[in-house]
């Protein structure tokens, strides 16, 4: 049985007053590596049908994987069963109705498999050849990954989403292990992958950090360019839920009560938005929910999603919405989307140039191990790795030891004294959750090193 | 003694699996290893006492693991047909066949006694899951209620876990084995002049069944009465004066230190730089083994995935090899290290202490934590004696905010709450503290361990490790421990406040 027919029997199966079928069909494929070899890889498939029954204002959800048609009955009975069950639930609104039913619905799911590497694992046994006789070794992560999504609901919703996601993480060592250097890349299908001119960049970073410079604990001048920057927006983007803003528990809490949309938070007109059709970052047009939250509402399936500003101008101009938190704020319905884009005033500097125009300061490569410590002010700890640069007079005049820092993203948005053109980018640490974003490189004047890391 | 559910035994197991260990022998395999799972999770969520998301799902597949030429190979498929499971064992092989060209280092694999045909059932008394939701969401929303009237909101969760395992490989290894953990979690949360400031439960998660909630195991009702009375005194305590100070930790903060520096460090794919590109190395290199003064001569470590309710407990591990108990620390010094098949054989250990463990049907084994634990001292003093030995200093309860570097030197920690130590005595709560340190500088500190009555089983359902994202369980054993001249830091002033 294919999706869209589970999709369908599922539907005509549900007794209850209102019913949302989700089926998911996900492939993968994967190569990792270390020190020059392979370490493990792998190909899988698999599939989930999540059932969402409507009983007056009650709600029950079901998540199966591998699903046989002979199960599907029991799937339906017992979401259904778990609806009539329910207490009403506070986030209860109408199905989502009258969205044009998606073009490709009928269209048959093409997995992707080990051969989406046929072309790429050549090329990065060459690459290991390379780095070999270069005194480097490579080590990463490749992975490619084709989830199809189907909604169908019984107010005649039939949606689908195609998401193609793929990266590589590429970081080089020189051979006594003590200078790192990583690299990535977001991909929809590892065509465009040029993992040559990645070692070749890496390579000369590793140069860079041939002559070592130890620097004490502080506040720096810090470049930070678009894979960091990304972390930490990233951050603040997951924080920025209404609900928690409205209950006065978030760095977006006003205080005395309410929220601080429409609170300036950068001094420079930096926007940060979202858009489900931004070109190479596309991403979902409706909202899925699998289960109900602070910042997801089951029945809010289907709803289309649009492009929108989070910050606008240096502005705070929304926040994570439902329908139901929406109406609680008295804010548009602004749900989360799976992109995020950060654009500074335009006319901006390359990194490069950035580098070329200080006098003195930090470069920061990527930044790891990010934590919340205060949500008041949404302190986070991190470190940073794989490449800290000192700059002087327009140069990379060596590596710095690690530091451990102590910084807050909004409180950083206020404090930006540059900001570059914006390219996409693979962030560093959350590019297991969160891999489509373009972000530019920025100057902060002041960026706290809390303590110093002996990693290296 | 519960059994293995009768649905997941009905599943054609073996027949599956046949079909997979034959084709990939067919096809010139050296090793084949089978692995079926079916991994069912209820999350119930619950904001100012009324349900606000329930997600039951489970996942259910199969993989099919080869060494062919000294490569490996991996599928995962769904289909639960002998057809089906012959071909994902043909991609398994494909797999290792595009990825030779890229391998520098065979696979070999330390040898394991033959398991035929055993099985194994954590213990546990009341499934969660045979338990209705309706009588799981009245008694969080309860305790809920109860918090609510001395706090502004008030969340609280449940996590519910039953995993299931066939696995069999071509050497005749057959296990079958269950396990459920489960995790309470409740946060209050209060506004005041001052900001806002929130408290949460410091009940750990255990490989125990639902029994846990309404049996003797944990005393809820005294931890729930206490909770609203200590988040008022936190929001009224005074900022922490940044400074040197010595530390009494509780077992319910001293756990998550041990993982980040102690667990994850003595893993040894992470010594040996296979995870070096993403969660980091160790600054416990192999070499040091034997020589490395990790800490004070107080402090003895273990691995083991044989305590019992440990939520990285279990019979035989995913290549097969039977649970093990072994020492990691000795008398301070580094002697072991946590290992696979592949690891053990590479380095000329043997056999692998039993560390191997994939999160899904979709993922391939690798090395796992195992319940790495700082003993007790035997006869040791209660929490009370350890504070009565300090001057000037903290102590410090519950888990909250944690960060380590990629070596695992540098770390920062916070806690659910901190009392201020003066003259041996808790005097009042403070506010915005972290402590600081580097890992060797951290348990060299370590002047005293507390004696087993002060000994607490913590952990964790959700440590992230590898590429594919994996997240595993795990628990950490603890005594309270006295550490002198530790950092600490006061994180508003961290913010430039």
């Amino acid at each position: 049985m294919t999706p869209q027919e589970m999709v369908e029997r599922a539907l005509e199966l549900s007794t209850a007053d209102g019913c949302v079928v989700l089926a998911d069909e996900r492939s993968t494929a994967n190569l990792r590596f270390a020190g020059n070899t392979l370490t493990t890889n792998g190909v899988a498939r698999s599939s989930r049908l999540t059932v969402i029954s409507v009983a007056g204002q009650g709600v029950g959800v079901v998540s199966r994987a591998a699903v046989r048609p002979e199960q599907l009955a029991d799937v339906v009975a017992a979401a259904d069963a778990a609806a009539r069950e329910a207490r009403p639930a506070e986030d209860a609104r109408e199905l989502v109705s009258g969205v044009p039913a998606s073009a490709s619905w009928d269209e048959p799911v093409t997995p992707t498999g080990i051969d989406v590497f046929t072309g790429f694992a050549p090329a990065l046994g060459e690459a290991f050849s390379a780095a070999e006789s270069g005194g480097r070794k490579l080590y990463g992560f490749a992975e490619h990954t084709l989830t199809s999504t189907f909604l169908g609901s019984s107010t005649g919703l039939r949606l689908r989403h195609d998401q193609p996601t793929g990266r590589l993480e590429l970081n080089a060592k020189s051979s006594d292990l003590k200078r790192s250097a990583w690299t990535g890349v977001a991909t929809r299908d590892f065509s465009d992958v040029d993992v040559a001119a990645l070692d070749g960049g890496l390579a000369q970073r590793l140069d860079w950090a041939k002559t070592r410079v130890d620097l004490p604990a502080g506040r720096y001048e810090t470049l930070l360019p678009p894979a960091a920057v990304a972390d930490l927006m990233i951050y603040m983007f997951w924080s920025a839920g209404a609900r928690d803003a409205l209950d006065g528990r978030s760095v977006f809490s006003k205080p005395g009560g309410g929220t601080r949309v429409g609170e300036q938070l950068a001094a420079l007109p930096v926007t940060l938005s979202s858009d489900p059709a931004a070109e190479g970052v596309a991403c979902s047009p409706f909202v899925t929910a699998r289960s109900s939250g602070r910042e997801s509402s089951v029945f809010d399936n289907g709803l289309p999603l649009s492009a929108t500003d989070w910050i606008r101008e240096g502005r705070l101009e929304s926040l994570r919405q439902t329908r139901y938190s929406a109406e609680l704020s008295g804010l548009p319905v602004t749900p989360a989307i799976d992109n995020l884009i950060m654009r500074g005033p335009g006319g901006g500097r390359s990194l490069e140039e950035m580098i070329a125009s200080t006098r003195r300061g930090l470069l920061v490569t990527c930044l790891w191990y990010i934590r919340e410590v205060d949500p008041q002010t949404l302190l986070l700890t991190g470190l940073t790795r794989d490449g800290v640069y000192l700059v002087e007079h327009g140069e990379v005049v060596g590596e710095v030891n690690n530091f451990r820092f102590n910084e807050s993203p909004v409180d950083l948005l206020g404090r930006l004294s540059e900001v570059g053109p914006s390219s996409p980018t693979l962030p560093r640490e959350w590019g297991d959750y969160f891999t489509r974003a373009v972000m530019p490189a920025i100057r902060v004047p002041d960026f706290n090193m809390s303590t110093v890391s002996q990693a290296s | 003694m519960r059994q293995i559910d009768s649905d997941f035994l009905a599943l054609p197991l073996r027949r599956l699996a046949d079909a997979a260990l034959q084709r990939a022998r067919d096809l010139g395999a050296e090793h084949t290893d089978f692995r079926l799972e079916r991994v069912r999770a209820e999350t119930l969520s619950l904001y100012d006492a009324r349900l606000e998301g329930a997600a039951d799902a489970d996942d259910l597949g199969y993989a099919v693991r080869v060494v062919k030429g000294g490569t490996w190979g991996f599928a995962a498929g769904i289909d639960l047909t002998p057809e089906s499971a012959a071909r994902v064992a043909e991609q398994a092989v494909r797999v290792a066949e595009v990825s030779a060209p890229i391998n520098r280092e065979p696979v070999e694999l330390a040898p394991e006694p033959v398991h035929a045909d055993v099985t194994w059932v954590s213990s546990y008394e009341i499934d969660p899951f045979e338990v209705p939701r309706g009588e799981k969401v009245a008694l969080l929303a309860d305790w809920s209620a109860g918090l609510l009237k001395g706090a502004d909101h008030v969340s609280a969760r449940l996590l519910q876990v039953k995993e299931q395992k066939f696995y069999a490989d071509t050497a005749g290894t057959t296990t079958t084995q269950q396990r459920v953990r489960i995790h309470p979690h409740l946060n209050a949360m209060k506004a005041s002049q001052s900001g806002f400031d929130d408290m949460s439960t410091i009940a750990p998660p255990v490989g125990r069944g639902y029994e846990y909630l309404t049996g003797e195991w944990w005393d809820w009702q005294g931890e729930l009465a206490a909770l609203p009375q200590l988040l008022e005194e936190k929001l009224a305590a005074p900022s922490v004066e940044a400074g040197d100070y010595d530390l009494v930790i509780d077992p319910s903060n001293l756990w998550l230190t041990i993982h980040e520096s102690i667990g994850h460090a003595t893993e040894l794919d992470r010594a040996l730089g296979y995870e070096a590109a993403y969660a980091g190395t160790s600054f416990a290199t192999f070499d040091q083994i034997g020589e490395l003064v990790y800490g004070s001569p107080l402090m003895n470590v273990t691995g083991d995935r044989t305590a019992e309710h440990g939520l990285a407990t279990i019979g035989y591990d995913d290549e097969g090899v039977r649970a093990q108990s072994f020492d990691i620390v000795r008398d301070g010094i580094l002697v072991g290290y946590q290992l696979d098949r592949r690891m053990a054989r590479l380095k000329g250990f043997g056999r692998s202490n039993g560390c191997a463990f994939a999160d899904s049907p979709g993922h391939t084994p690798i090395q796992r934590m195992a319940n790495v634990s700082l003993q007790p001292a035997p006869g040791g003093p209660d929490t009370d004696a350890l504070i009565a030995g300090v001057e000037r200093g903290l102590f410090i309860v519950g888990d909250k905010s944690w960060s380590i570097d990629m070596q695992r030197y540098n770390f920062q920690f916070t806690g659910q709450r901190a009392y201020r130590i003066s003259h041996g005595k808790l005097a009042g709560q403070v506010r915005d503290f972290a402590y600081q340190a580097t890992t060797t500088d951290f348990w060299q500190s370590m002047e005293a361990v507390g004696g087993p009555q002060t000994y607490v089983l913590g952990g964790a359902f959700n440590c992230g490790k590898g590429q594919p994202g994996q997240v595993a369980p795990v628990s950490h054993g603890c005594p309270s421990a006295l550490f002198r001249n530790v950092r600490i830091l006061n994180t508003v002033q961290e913010g430039g406040k």
